[in-house]
């Protein structure tokens, strides 16, 4: 039951003009980074030769290339999270889903899984991107896979925030400015904080990124993405009994 | 109006088994303080097609999304082919078949692509998926819109999509909210043939505000006003109320106004 409603989910986006654009837009942009830090590495790679231990290729190009990307999905994933229940109810499709033998835990997680594994195939083109110089030097293949698996872990995050605030009302376009409000928000929080040990920093999971970002895997970042996309897909599943309960 | 009287008449003689496939009782529902469904008890049996008849804001529409497990009632019980929609409610909503007031349909998908989905969420497993399409296209009169997507089609092919996705199932009972509304005349009666046919077979349950409706498909009648039951019983009771037989239509009128709050207070 979760893969089919993640498979209309995916289908859904995939006929939708819209989503096609928002590809290849951000493909375009990826590719200009990729580029223009591609470009920065070779204008210094004279100058690097003289430094021992100098960061290798992957560490220039891929890092912030990543960085970027989780920057853009930050403002991104709530287009998309906006559309899965609030546009439901908009369009009054839900109570196909409500009368139907499902729980509202296989709703929630269709839903969730299905624009996550949307998201995924967005974001693969950046590991491919980093590929193409395989020919030409040694790349750092444990960097970039803790990169894309810190990135796969934040969007989760993302998607499960904006599935949330998806769940609370009607209109998509309040769910979007909402789950992009608090998703900025908790971003300024951890820029803005100070002192290096303030709790700002702890909620915010564009700091938990920053880990992978470096190419560090740490168990707590991994617990801390899974804790808050579990609290966010539970908070959506009871805003949807209550929502039976209610009206 | 002759041929759905004579098929009335071959189905009361007919031996379908006459249990009972929904039954509620004392459904109560509030929104905000105001009470819009008042005690409201409800059966259905097998084979039997059971109007319910009110004006617009009667609370029509809450009751059958009471009875599909849409919105909670507030008190009250309601059991599907005898289980507990409360309690229980994947194994008694594999039962229900749902045309919501709006048909539910997502305009970016194709016909087949819908009903494929549709018969999927209702526990059809892909391998009979493909015969349940077939068969629902061919009753619902689709066949030739297949391929077209949902959102290109007319009024008319929507709502028999729609109904269409409630019956793909075969569910034991199929709840129909105002399902001729916005049809011309000649689609109207395809679907009132269509809904006595299913009628022989499963339980059917529909809204509306059409006496005419009423007469020419359902076997029995409840009349709702204001969130509460103010009649119930067969069309030809209905008709012969208060002995004065032939007046369906100043029946019910007598019946919604008798009922207004400010008279009963």
């Amino acid at each position: 039951m979760i893969r089919l409603i993640a498979m209309r989910e995916l289908r859904s986006l995939l006929v939708m003009p819209s989503t096609w654009f928002v590809f290849s837009v951000l493909q375009f942009i990826f590719a200009w980074f990729f580029l223009n830090a591609l470009e920065t590495f070779l204008d210094f790679q004279p100058q690097m030769t003289q430094i021992a231990n100098a960061p290798g290729v992957t560490l220039i190009i891929a890092a912030p290339l990543f960085n970027i990307a989780a920057l853009l999905l930050m403002m991104l994933s709530p287009m998309f999270t906006m559309r899965l229940i609030a546009e439901e109810r908009r369009n009054q499709t839900f109570p196909l889903l409500l009368s139907s033998p499902l729980s509202s835990l296989s709703i929630v997680l269709g839903k969730f899984v299905g624009l996550l594994i949307f998201l995924l195939i967005l974001t693969s083109t950046l590991p491919l991107m980093m590929y193409t110089l395989a020919p030409g030097t040694q790349l750092d293949y444990g960097l970039i896979l803790s990169n894309y698996l810190g990135l796969l872990l934040l969007t989760a995050s993302y998607v499960s925030l904006g599935l949330y605030i998806s769940s609370l009302t009607i209109q998509p376009v309040i769910a979007a400015i909402g789950a992009m409000v608090v998703l900025v928000g908790l971003w300024l929080a951890d820029l803005g904080a100070s002192t290096p040990n303030s709790p700002w920093h702890q909620v915010s999971p564009i700091h938990h990124f920053q880990n992978f970002n470096n190419g560090l895997l740490d168990s707590r970042d991994i617990v801390f993405f899974f804790v808050f996309s579990t609290t966010f897909l539970l908070l959506a599943m009871r805003r949807l009994d209550n929502n039976r309960r209610y009206g | 109006m002759n041929q759905t009287h004579n098929h009335n008449g071959s189905r009361t003689l007919s031996s379908v088994p006459h249990e009972i496939t929904l039954s509620a009782t004392h459904l109560t529902r509030r929104f905000v303080g105001q009470t819009v469904i008042r005690d409201i008890s409800l059966e259905l049996k097998r084979g039997e097609v059971l109007g319910l008849l009110g004006h617009n804001g009667a609370g029509k529409s809450t009751t059958l999304q009471m009875l599909t497990g849409c919105l909670q009632p507030n008190s009250g019980e309601i059991k599907i082919c005898g289980i507990d929609l409360a309690r229980k409610p994947i194994p008694a909503k594999a039962h229900i078949g749902y045309l919501p007031e709006t048909p539910p349909l997502y305009r970016e998908l194709n016909v087949n692509e819908y009903l494929t989905y549709a018969a999927r969420l209702r526990g059809i497993n892909s391998a009979n998926a493909n015969e349940a399409l077939a068969l629902v296209k061919h009753r619902c009169g689709l066949n030739a819109v297949g391929q077209k997507n949902i959102g290109a089609l007319s009024k008319g092919y929507q709502q028999r999509v729609g109904i269409a996705q409630a019956i793909i199932h075969q569910p034991d009972i199929i709840v129909l909210d105002e399902p001729t509304v916005g049809l011309d005349p000649t689609q109207i009666r395809d679907v009132r043939s269509l809904i006595r046919e299913l009628g022989d077979t499963h339980s059917v349950i529909l809204s509306t505000h059409l006496l005419s409706e009423v007469e020419s498909v359902c076997d029995r009648v409840e009349i709702l006003h204001t969130g509460e039951l103010v009649f119930s019983g067969t069309t030809a009771e209905l008709d012969n109320r208060d002995g004065k037989p032939g007046n369906l239509e100043e029946n019910f009128i007598r019946l919604t106004e008798q009922h207004t709050p400010e008279e009963s207070a």
